[in-house]
């Protein structure tokens, strides 16, 4: 495959960045999108151009470091896939395509494709979490737990924390990331003691960084690699209404 | 190579006794920080896996001041978060004959006798504790209908006694580490530094007093001073390019530490798991790991004929040879990592392989769709086929897989004692980067134990032990010049070479050699080749190297080529390991130590020891064994036919 690309080029957070066009030939339709992005940027080390930075790490879907809003869906238009598991298969001979990063004020651009996603680290720090200090737990069964409420607590917590929902969010909203996180304990018993402050907390810190708000547009579930329900974002508002009631 | 042979390592601080004693007096022994002097004591990690991550939130919880490195942009990305299948803890909450002793005895076993009994132990006993602590964490273990947590059976054993959250235990687990350390963080107790990467240990009078990082970034180079340094930064079988590993995986901090006078052990030891997705071409920047529990209904063949092009489905039956079911007839499609990969690897060298490149064997799950019904097989499997498809573009439900070997984990590492301190004093190697518990080869689902076991409940203890002679004042500022302008040299050499091939070209190659080479099987005379060849692609890597951008911006090439260059040196490090121990064992074989069967032979004479490499600055290492007793668990040859 011949494919033309459209990539964002910022060499850093003061440069105003624009996009520039590359053309990568022989790409085979069996690699991978990153390992597209690999050869060409061989190509540009040798020549003596800066490569393409990009984030990336375990290749295989789950650690939630690589992404770029692509043809303009995040992590490209197959459904429920990251950045390094879209293959080149689902394009077209020739085709052009855009790559872009992650595009949101709380997500400030590093470099070209690399964008700063502490944010959602503080999100966690706020009340991601449940207080219990190493060796003080009581035996696994001490608490069973429903399986549906296991399987469910699941269900959420299975977010990698890659950004994707903010890139699609058209008010820039974190609100399916940190639901995720809201439901996945609020749903455990082990998370009821915490269970309203660490919604007030978090929900608090997620507007502290400038994410925008959920006006239920859904945009962020379908571009999720993981498929993380809208109904969690029900959930974290039942549980942050609560806590501000009290 | 040339080595030379130091003296044996005697004391690996193991109290005596019954084995089952053993951790309580240690703990018992280990001398307390009151919490006032904790405060004024400062604790470097490096990594943020299961084992950095557990080890820095309980540092932190213990009121330590605790510094945090990752290279990642978060210390949520670490690989541990790759890991699928599930995590062993001698719980017995089957009632199906489990016990401690138990999985210390699968565990010493399944390591091929390589493994030291008393850490093997600690850790059986610790695992328990590590199921209470995720549990209570929140991490969403997979239940029963009674509330109960569900277990399985694993890799052999005879017992259920592996815990999973479906196929993303890792990332379950690594989540809960990483939730204790976000919450240590916003309490002040650590401070985290995300895009950090570790270049250099600082060693002064004797010991471990810091590290120099590079602020990816910035490209700032900083110094990092503290009372201990705790290393956490996992396994190096990204030498051979190719592997499940994240990209980013690397030797660089572990081998840094190597040259500043920790010793290396059993580098040699890698494990090479049997089912991932094999190579589709020379682009190829990572494979892909598929489940082992595949080979409970999967069946895997090859065709009878040499060069046999037709398409699996018009191969008939009786030209097909299913060879690990004739082979060993007894476990047939469910023998051990080890066993099943050097099987694919001997079918494939007879040039009976399938696939691009003939590096490759099926996996046919033809007759199980046949037997079971296509549903009870999607049931089953379909998430796993799912991903297959996305990789490949070929639906296993009408095409066999295709499978082949790949470098997984590394057995290896920097050499630790009972309380997981290295050669150096104040220097702790927690998790994949140590070599303490595996022995030559890890049992699945181990993985996530050992680190887990390491950084909530071993370190914590035997660290304050160390720390009870501190603070240990201020660290002299020539050792701490002397490394950062090491570190600068490096990094000005690398930039200056301005030649034709990029460093992933030259990991490509090196990668190459020391799969044919120092992979699955080691003859002394590929060993000698490797060994011949890699001191010249080094030279050719200082000397060709191309590092495009600046030292002072984000340059991920320099990044790169900083830890080929460390690659190459481990390399020659497992290679010579390689060389010296000829005899076969765990994840180890060396062609010339087989029975009459082609099974592998240990040399238990000659070789019950652990292999300890000291750096030496003029280029000659020095061994250092430490013997191996077994006082409880009598050594045996592995047999699976």
């Amino acid at each position: 495959m011949n494919l033309t690309l459209r990539v964002w080029r910022q060499s850093g957070p003061s440069d105003a960045g624009r996009m520039v066009t590359y053309r990568v030939e022989e790409v085979s339709p069996d690699m991978s999108f990153l390992e597209m992005l690999d050869v060409l940027n061989e190509r540009l080390i040798l020549e003596g151009d800066d490569p393409i930075a990009f984030d990336h790490d375990c290749r295989e879907g789950i650690c939630g470091m690589c992404g770029m809003v692509i043809n303009g869906v995040a992590h490209g238009e197959q459904r429920a896939t990251t950045t390094c598991q879209l293959h080149m298969r689902h394009f077209e001979d020739n085709a052009t395509i855009t790559i872009e990063p992650w595009r949101a004020a709380p997500f400030p651009v590093v470099k070209d494709l690399v964008v700063d996603r502490s944010a959602f680290d503080r999100i966690i720090q706020a009340g991601g979490f449940v207080s219990v200090p190493a060796g003080s737990a009581p035996d696994a069964h001490s608490v069973p737990v429903r399986k549906e409420d296991a399987d469910a607590a699941f269900d959420a917590a299975t977010c990698i924390g890659c950004g994707a929902c903010v890139a699609a969010c058209p008010n820039g909203s974190a609100s399916l990331f940190t639901a995720a996180k809201i439901t996945h304990l609020s749903l455990l018993p082990q998370g009821q003691p915490e269970r309203l402050s660490r919604a007030k907390a978090m929900v608090d810190q997620m507007d502290a960084e400038g994410f925008g708000g959920c006006t239920n547009t859904g945009e962020c579930t379908a571009v999720c690699p993981k498929g993380i329900p809208l109904d969690t974002i029900a959930q974290m508002n039942t549980d942050y209404l609560k806590a501000n009631a009290k | 190579m040339k080595y030379t042979e130091g003296p044996e390592i005697r004391d690996t601080k193991a109290p005596e006794g019954p084995i089952e004693e053993r951790w309580e007096k240690r703990k018992f022994s280990a001398r307390l920080v009151n919490p006032a002097n904790k405060r004024k004591l400062n604790v470097i990690v490096v990594g943020t896996g299961l084992a950095g991550g557990s080890a820095a939130a309980t540092l932190g919880e213990l009121g330590y001041n605790v510094k945090s490195f990752c290279y990642q942009d978060t210390p949520r990305r670490a690989h541990s978060i790759a890991a699928q299948g599930g995590i062993n803890a001698a719980k017995n909450y089957r009632g199906d004959g489990d016990s401690i002793y138990r999985l210390f005895y699968d565990t010493v076993k399944g390591g091929d006798f390589r493994a030291r009994e008393s850490n093997v132990y600690r850790l059986a006993q610790v695992s328990v504790n590590i199921i209470d602590q995720a549990v209570a964490q929140g991490v969403p273990f997979a239940r029963e209908y009674g509330g109960l947590l569900d277990t399985r059976s694993f890799g052999g054993a005879q017992v259920s006694r592996t815990f999973y959250a479906r196929g993303q235990t890792g990332q379950q687990l690594l989540l809960g580490a990483y939730q204790a350390l976000e919450r240590q963080i916003a309490a002040g107790t650590v401070e985290m530094f995300t895009r950090h990467e570790m270049l250099d240990l600082i060693v002064a009078d004797g010991r471990a007093r810091g590290i120099i990082v590079r602020d990816m970034v910035t490209g700032e180079i900083e110094r990092h001073t503290a009372d201990a340094v705790v290393l956490a930064t996992g396994g190096y079988g990204n030498v051979f390019f190719l592997s499940t590993n994240a990209k980013g995986c690397n030797t660089t901090a572990i081998w840094r530490a190597h040259e500043r006078g920790a010793y290396f052990a059993n580098p040699c030891y890698t494990q090479i798991h049997p089912t991932c997705i094999p190579v589709s071409g020379e682009y190829q920047s990572k494979l892909t790991l598929m489940s082992e529990s595949l080979r409970n209904d999967g069946r895997v063949w090859v065709p009878l004929r040499k060069d046999d092009k037709r398409a699996p489905g018009d191969i008939p039956e009786d030209e097909r040879d299913y060879y690990l079911e004739r082979i060993y007839p007894a476990f047939g499609n469910l023998v051990p990592r080890d066993i099943a990969s050097r099987a694919a690897k001997n079918v494939c060298d007879e040039g009976r392989g399938v696939g691009p490149g003939g590096l490759g064997v099926y996996l046919d799950f033809r007759d199980a769709i046949n037997r079971l019904g296509r549903d009870a097989v999607e049931k089953k499997y379909g998430n796993l086929f799912e991903m297959y498809e996305r990789i490949t573009g070929e639906n296993p439900y009408d095409v066999p897989m295709r499978i082949y070997p790949a470098v997984h984990y590394t057995m290896g590492g920097l050499w630790v004692d009972y309380d997981l301190q290295s050669t150096i004093p104040g220097l702790f190697v927690i998790g994949e980067a140590n070599f303490s518990d595996h022995g030559a080869n890890r049992l699945g689902a181990s993985a996530l134990m050992q680190g887990l076991a390491d950084g909530y409940f071993v370190l914590p203890t035997t660290l304050g032990d160390y720390l009870a002679d501190g603070p240990f004042g201020e660290v002299d500022e020539a050792a701490v010049a002397e490394a950062e302008l090491k570190v600068r040299d490096r990094i000005e050499r690398l930039l200056a070479v301005n030649g034709t091939r990029t460093p992933d070209s030259f990991h490509r190659e090196l990668g190459r050699l020391m799969w044919d080479y120092c992979g699955m099987e080691r003859t002394e005379e590929s060993l000698r080749k490797a060994l011949e060849r890699i001191p010249e692609l080094r030279k050719e890597f200082w000397e060709n190297v191309k590092v495009s951008g600046t030292a002072e911006e984000l340059n991920q090439v320099l990044e790169k080529a900083g830890r080929v260059a460390d690659f190459f040196d481990l390399a020659e490090l497992m290679c010579l390991d390689a060389l010296v121990r000829t005899e076969s064992c765990g994840g180890h074989f060396r062609a010339e130590s087989q029975d009459a069967d082609g099974e592998a032979l240990r040399d238990d004479e000659a070789f019950a020891h652990v292999s300890a490499w000291e750096h030496s600055p003029d280029g000659e290492p020095v061994l250092h064994k430490e013997p191996l007793v077994y006082e409880y668990v009598k050594m045996t040859q592995r047999s699976y036919k």
